[in-house]
């Protein structure tokens, strides 16, 4: 009876949580607008969000980039067809590996960052002085953030991508001995404009997922440092769960 | 330092010019009763001190009083307007002419003292460059940090990110200043300056203070009148002379800081013997 309870208890939280994320999400949708008339606010913080983020996009780009040039050579000259190393590479860079490895990167550098930024704003009293001086702080300090995470993983999942088809580029023709016109023209002829969509419109909806959970944890946080600390875990917790379920959510909807 | 006479025997005027009114206000949180019909006015153009043991809701009033939360029951009067029954747009116009200082100053870390300061100026109005340089830094000068104006907040020690804080809640010329525990933290230079300030301020330009405090000592140098809060009512209000005469037996030990009296040494426990022999 207790276990039901319970169950019933924890069911309870989780609808309660998903509807105040929701309201508060409404709210912040409405103070976009305004928050896009000062763009130097939002250019701000796409710098924070995305170019301080570059290098371990990149990186970490390269790295996978080169694992699949590896994997996929393996598999491929099993089968006798190492030629198509480029499109199947390219492929699952564009559609899966860009978009979502990106996103957890996302929440992992720029989202905890966000998180604990607004959480100490809070602890602070940052964001009620600035009631007090009646700016409403969703519109100044929230909106901007969020606009420039949205903004950021898009772009960076396209430069992921990119330094990913480096990478295999570089193990499979470079070193394996890829035949480099089949690996490009290959690529080029089987890639088409829907696939990247597919990549952007996951990389857009990832973006939008990733950094409304930081700045709500952030905006919501228990004004103590270890209701900081708490926000921030659960900013990467909860970023990488909803990432791979919406991920495969979109995949579902998008192939059929 | 010694007790300032004046202000020890000043006797504050009749409240007919109170600024802000509260009448029989109720309010709990998760059950428990914070205030149970609090009633009191602070006159406008004085200095008034809210004092009370912790935990009796002074940040709580500070909070009613500028609509950040609603009361459950009563009313609480800015200037003849009823604070928990504004729209949000409306309240927003109301806090314009309040300031407010937080305990540690509360600054915006990603701006300097002199971009903080202008915060307000850039926010509400639309004047030219050349009229927020001007303010700002007379508003620096005032508290006597115009040489701090490029510094960022976290180079500024506590006293000083107070008194930028003080600077800023000044940008916009409001009309009463509330001051939410002002001297926590200050050694006694940073807190003389912030007594001088706060009366400065209200000398000078008429403003309204509000100072929300535990120390009983500095408020006797500082505040005109005061009003000691104690089980969600108003226990003791007058001078501070007449505070310390009262015959009530908790604001006899506030005011004395008496370590047991009605607010008790020991932590409700059951009987220590028999604890002892169990």
């Amino acid at each position: 009876m207790t276990l039901l309870r319970e169950l019933f208890d924890s069911l309870r939280n989780f609808v309660a949580t998903v509807g105040a994320v929701a309201l508060f999400f409404g709210r912040l949708l409405v103070q976009l607008p305004r928050a896009l008339l000062r763009p130097r606010l939002v250019i701000e913080q796409i710098y924070n969000a995305g170019a301080l983020s570059l290098v371990i996009i990149m990186t970490c780009g390269l790295f996978v980039g080169m694992v699949l040039g590896l994997q996929g050579y393996d598999l491929l000259q099993r089968f006798g067809s190492e030629d198509a190393l480029g499109t199947g590479a390219a492929l699952a860079l564009i559609k899966e590996l860009g978009p979502v490895v990106t996103a957890l990167l996302f929440a992992g550098r720029a989202g905890t960052a966000l998180a604990s930024e607004i959480g100490l704003m809070r602890a602070t009293d940052q964001l009620a002085a600035l009631e007090m001086m009646a700016v409403d702080p969703v519109r100044r300090v929230v909106a901007p953030r969020f606009l420039g995470g949205l903004i950021a993983v898009p772009l960076l999942t396209m430069i992921f991508i990119a330094i990913g088809i480096f990478g295999v580029q570089l193990i499979g023709v470079q070193q394996l001995g890829v035949d480099a016109a089949a690996f490009w023209s290959q690529m080029r002829s089987s890639v088409d404009v829907d696939d990247v969509m597919e990549g952007l419109i996951k990389g857009f909806v990832f973006g939008t997922a990733c950094s409304l959970i930081a700045v709500y944890e952030g905006y919501t946080a228990i004004p103590t440092p270890e209701g900081v600390g708490r926000a921030t875990t659960r900013t990467v917790v909860i970023s990488a769960v909803l990432t791979l379920l919406l991920d495969y959510m979109l995949t579902a909807v998008m192939l059929s | 330092m010694a007790p300032d006479q004046q202000t020890q025997h000043a006797s504050p005027e009749p409240a007919a010019g109170a600024i802000i009114e509260i009448r029989d206000v109720h309010y709990s949180v998760g059950g428990r009763a914070i205030f149970s019909g609090l009633n009191l006015s602070i006159p406008r153009g004085r200095v008034t001190a809210i004092m009370g043991p912790s935990g009796t809701g002074k940040t709580t009033l500070l909070r009613l009083i500028t609509g950040q939360i609603k009361p459950d029951r009563g009313q609480i009067l800015f200037d003849g307007i009823d604070v928990s029954h504004l729209r949000p747009r409306e309240l927003f116009a109301l806090r314009r002419r309040m300031g407010m200082l937080f305990q540690n100053g509360a600054l915006l870390t990603d701006l300097s003292v002199f971009e903080n300061v202008a915060f307000p100026l850039r926010e509400h109005t639309k004047l030219p460059e050349p009229l927020i340089r001007h303010i700002v830094l007379t508003k620096l000068q005032a508290v006597g940090l115009r040489g701090a104006a490029q510094l960022m907040p976290a180079e500024l020690s506590g006293g000083m990110a107070r008194r930028v804080a003080l600077a800023r809640a000044m940008a916009t010329d409001p009309d009463v200043l509330i001051y939410d525990e002002p001297f926590t933290g200050l050694d006694p230079i940073s807190m003389g300056m912030i007594v001088r300030l706060v009366r400065q301020m209200n000398r000078a330009l008429g403003i309204t203070s509000l100072v929300v405090s535990h120390d009983v000592e500095e408020l006797g140098h500082l505040a005109d009148m005061g009003f000691i809060i104690a089980g969600g009512k108003v226990a003791a209000q007058g001078t501070f002379s007449e505070l310390r005469q009262t015959d009530s037996q908790i604001v006899n030990q506030f005011v004395n800081g008496l370590p047991d009296g009605p607010v008790p040494f020991h932590y409700p426990a059951p009987s220590y013997f028999e604890q002892l022999l169990a």
